[in-house]
């Protein structure tokens, strides 16, 4: 089984800051990864290099057999990779309906009404169909920005903090939305969280970042306990045993 | 349908009015079919997210492309000046569109602007065009068939009647569908248009073609109505005026360049006979007075009473 | 060679023209975020004010050196008295509003302005010779040459210098700065935005109108000479960077040097050339040469 996106030796550097330091990563198909850390601890940044907003320094990063470093996030898009943004970045005055019609005709699907009918049904986005996308409530923009990532046939799917400026009673509900989605369609999710529940619940792997590198990287009971993440990650204070 | 119904409906009421007005009625007509056919380019440009303040570049190339082929090819045929007007412009489009699709808002603007300076610099200087005076078109024909003058002009008009309408439901049809979607996502969200995998620039670049390309034709309308062309045509007191025009009309409907253009005509026909010295000074408050109060143009205030009813 | 030294001097004057009607421009919307497009009828009523007073001056017979004086009070009259009136009268109802239509509120200004002057001047052109021949000419190479030209040569790099001086060296400058680098983050700290935004405007209408005062003795006063003005002014502030004033500096001279090459040797070309540099420019600095660094967005 061949990985689905492979990074070799990234690095990147804002003048003295180094976002990234020599990130070597791969990802399998069919699987669910989270990415946590600190803001400022570089997984924004590997996102924004993956997607090709922002070029590494140096290293590599092969999507399929091609090394994708230099093409723009247009041709990246393209080639199947797609993302979510922390602020949805939606159509604000056209409807659900068109947003989705727009992302699927761009993606040129055979029949992109059936398939924005479908996304309507998968993202229970179906009520909301006919409202401007600039006049919904927070958490259906979310929905809206990754239902339009999703639609242009992709095999990877990058969501960066998914559930960030949603209410906490219904965080679940979009991620269960979201990830039933993604399953649907078959495609590999990398997802940035800060919330450890979202992150515990849904992800199968958890990759933690600090200062630019990689400090955990397994599955979520491990790294969620490990004592460096709990440290620099998630900010619990560990007491030492008593005598 | 509903379209139709209009499209069918202006050509009956233009070819009625180009039988039976009087002269000067007929060619304010001509005027404002021109003048709209070139809004009706701004208003895709508008719909786009961008606002040219040089469409008199392509309006002057239209007019004068056809100018040059009268006078000095001695060309008669009007429908041969104005393929070679849309053409020309068509052309120059093409080329400058590749530079300016690459900008937005305020660079986009005037750097419309500064382009049409330029042609209007070149044509000033130009001795062998006649420089500030132009000069005139030789007399025209229709598929090869010569009018006499009463009645070249009503033919004209109905010639120009039915270029609008088509160029018209041409727009129509294109905005209405697909690309018209994505035309005003890239108006909402470029971001969003470059991350689903399409490219705002290529958006841009048709749009600011289909603008020129149309502005061109309306010059050409303009050459053949007035029988002679100066550099005031991309001058850009020509260029605000179809700005003008657009805000006045607003970008909802296919109809409201040209309606706005009749206004338009009809208040600068009145202002030249009344109070010339205030002409420019009226634009400019009437503008203040829109961008204030009715922001969408003339036509929200169907809009308003339309929902109201 | 001895062609290049007026047409360096030419390029060197025809800058200084440049620079002192871009100014104004440049520092207006480096600040505030507009282009101000009636400028160029600021410009005008520069000129046109200045030929009045200097015209009045010199009818009454008074010394003529005094003419000079006249232009540069016209010109702060102008742009200390019509500048705040747009500012507070207009401008400072609409700054929430979208850069283009901001442009289009100053063109509707420019329109408005227009129609003003040929309302109170009339259409026929003012000519008021006497201060650009008063101080003579001088010899340049074998060939002679305006003083008055000289005269604006040193006006530009005193403006320049000046306006460097107030932004960089005084605390007035400094806020300005802060200002133009973030508007919400200035008025979060105290500073006084709208009182800013008053005397940017004034003083860059000031600016214009001193290009126009100055400019007045040396050609046909007309309805419309504010036109060009805004057009070559805006090229200069793209090839420098919208809001830079160094970057106004160097398009300035850019600017004039090429023009000036071109009307010697090929004068056909001569405002072709002017946005020619200004495509090859845009085309390497999409943005100009000193363009502001824009933060990231997502």
């Amino acid at each position: 089984m061949s990985a689905v996106l492979t990074a070799q030796g990234l690095q990147k550097s804002f003048g003295a800051v180094r976002a990234a330091a020599d990130i070597s990563l791969t990802f399998d198909p069919d699987t669910v990864v989270s990415l946590i850390g600190a803001n400022g601890a570089g997984k924004t940044t590997f996102l924004n290099i993956v997607t090709g907003y922002l070029r590494p320094d140096s290293g590599q990063i092969l999507f399929g057999e091609r090394d994708i470093v230099g093409f723009s996030p247009r041709q990246i898009t393209k080639l199947g990779i797609s993302r979510s943004f922390q602020i949805p970045q939606l159509f604000n005055s056209l409807s659900v309906r068109e947003n989705l019609l727009v992302a699927e005709s761009i993606a040129a699907t055979d029949d992109p009404q059936a398939a924005t009918d479908e996304a309507l049904t998968r993202f229970e986005l179906a009520p909301y169909a006919a409202q401007k996308a600039g006049l919904l409530p927070e958490g259906i923009r979310k929905l809206l920005d990754v239902a339009m990532a999703l639609s242009s046939r992709s095999k990877l799917l990058l969501l960066d903090e998914p559930t960030s400026g949603v209410s906490a009673d219904e965080k679940f509900a979009i991620m269960d939305v979201v990830m039933g989605a993604a399953r649907a369609a078959g495609v590999t999710v990398i997802f940035v969280e800060h919330d450890m529940d979202i992150v515990a619940r849904f992800a199968g792997r958890v990759i933690a970042f600090y200062d630019g590198g990689i400090i955990a990287d397994g599955s979520p009971d491990t790294v969620l306990r490990a004592e460096n993440v709990r440290r620099y990650v998630i900010g619990e204070e560990i007491p030492h045993a008593a005598a | 349908m509903k379209v139709a119904t209009v499209a069918i409906g202006s050509l009956v009421a233009l070819t009625a009015l180009a039988l039976l007005s009087p002269q000067w009625l007929v060619f304010m007509a001509m005027l404002v079919l021109a003048k709209g056919v070139v809004v009706l380019g701004l208003l895709v440009l508008m719909r786009t997210g961008l606002v040219s303040f040089g469409q008199g570049l392509y309006f002057g190339i239209g007019a004068y492309a056809a100018a040059l082929l009268s006078h000095h090819l001695h060309v008669a045929d009007a429908a041969v000046m104005l393929l070679a007007g849309a053409a020309a412009a068509g052309l120059i489009a093409a080329l400058l569109g590749l530079l300016l699709a690459g900008y937005r808002d305020i660079f986009f603007a005037m750097l419309s602007l500064a382009f049409s300076m330029i042609l209007y610099g070149l044509l000033v200087k130009s001795a062998a065009l006649g420089s500030t005076d132009g000069f005139n078109l030789h007399a025209r024909t229709l598929f090869g068939v010569a009018l006499a003058p009463g009645v070249e002009r009503r033919v004209f008009l109905i010639a120009a009647a039915v270029c609008a309408v088509v160029v018209a439901l041409l727009v129509h049809g294109l905005l209405g569908g697909h690309w018209g979607r994505l035309v005003t996502g890239v108006r909402d969200n470029e971001l969003r248009v470059t991350y689903l995998g399409a490219s705002p620039y290529r958006v841009v670049y048709v749009n600011y073609l289909i603008a020129g390309t149309i502005a061109g034709m309306g010059g050409a309308l303009v050459a053949l109505a007035v029988g002679h062309v100066d550099p005031e045509t991309t001058y850009w007191t020509t260029s605000g005026e179809f700005v003008f025009i657009a805000i006045l009309g607003g970008t909802q409907s296919i109809l409201a360049p040209f309606i706005a253009a009749t206004i338009f005509e009809a208040l600068r026909t009145m202002a030249s006979q009344y109070a010339p010295n205030v002409w420019q000074m009226s634009l400019g408050l009437a503008m203040l007075a829109i961008i204030m109060f009715l922001p969408a143009g003339l036509w929200s205030l169907a809009e308003r009473r339309r929902r109201s009813v | 060679m001895s062609s290049i030294l007026p047409v360096a001097f030419d390029g060197i004057a025809y800058a200084s023209w440049l620079f002192l009607i871009s100014a104004g421009l440049t520092l207006i919307y480096g600040v505030m975020r507009i282009l101000n497009v009636a400028h160029g009828s600021l410009y005008a009523l520069g000129a046109y004010a200045a030929s009045s007073l200097a015209g009045v001056w010199l009818e009454r017979g008074l010394p003529a050196a005094g003419s000079f004086a006249m232009l540069l009070l016209a010109a702060i009259l102008v742009g200390c008295l019509v500048g705040p009136l747009i500012e507070r009268g207009l401008l400072q109802w609409m700054y929430g509003k979208d850069e283009v239509v901001l442009v289009l509120i100053t063109y509707a200004v420019f329109l408005i302005i227009e129609d003003v002057i040929k309302l109170v001047w009339g259409v026929d052109s003012l000519l008021l010779p006497e201060p650009y021949a008063l101080p003579g000419n001088f010899l340049l190479g074998d060939l002679p040459y305006p003083v008055y030209n000289v005269l604006l040569i040193a006006m530009a790099l005193a403006t320049g210098l000046a306006l460097a001086w107030a932004l960089y060296r005084t605390r007035q400058g400094k806020l300005l700065l802060a200002v133009i680098h973030d508007r919400e983050m200035s008025m979060a700290m105290g500073i006084n935005v709208s009182r800013v935004y008053l005397a940017t405007f004034a003083v860059g209408a000031t600016l214009a109108a001193l290009g126009g005062a100055f400019t007045a003795p040396t050609v046909a006063v007309t309805p419309g000479i504010g036109v060009e003005v805004i057009v070559l002014a805006f090229a200069v502030v793209v090839i420098g960077g919208l809001g830079s004033l160094g970057g106004a500096a160097l398009g300035a001279l850019l600017v004039g040097l090429v023009r000036s090459a071109t009307v010697h040797y090929w004068p056909e070309a001569e405002l072709f050339s002017i946005y020619a540099v200004m495509a090859m420019v845009l085309i390497a600095r999409p943005k100009g040469l000193f363009a502001a660094q824009e933060a990231r967005k997502i």
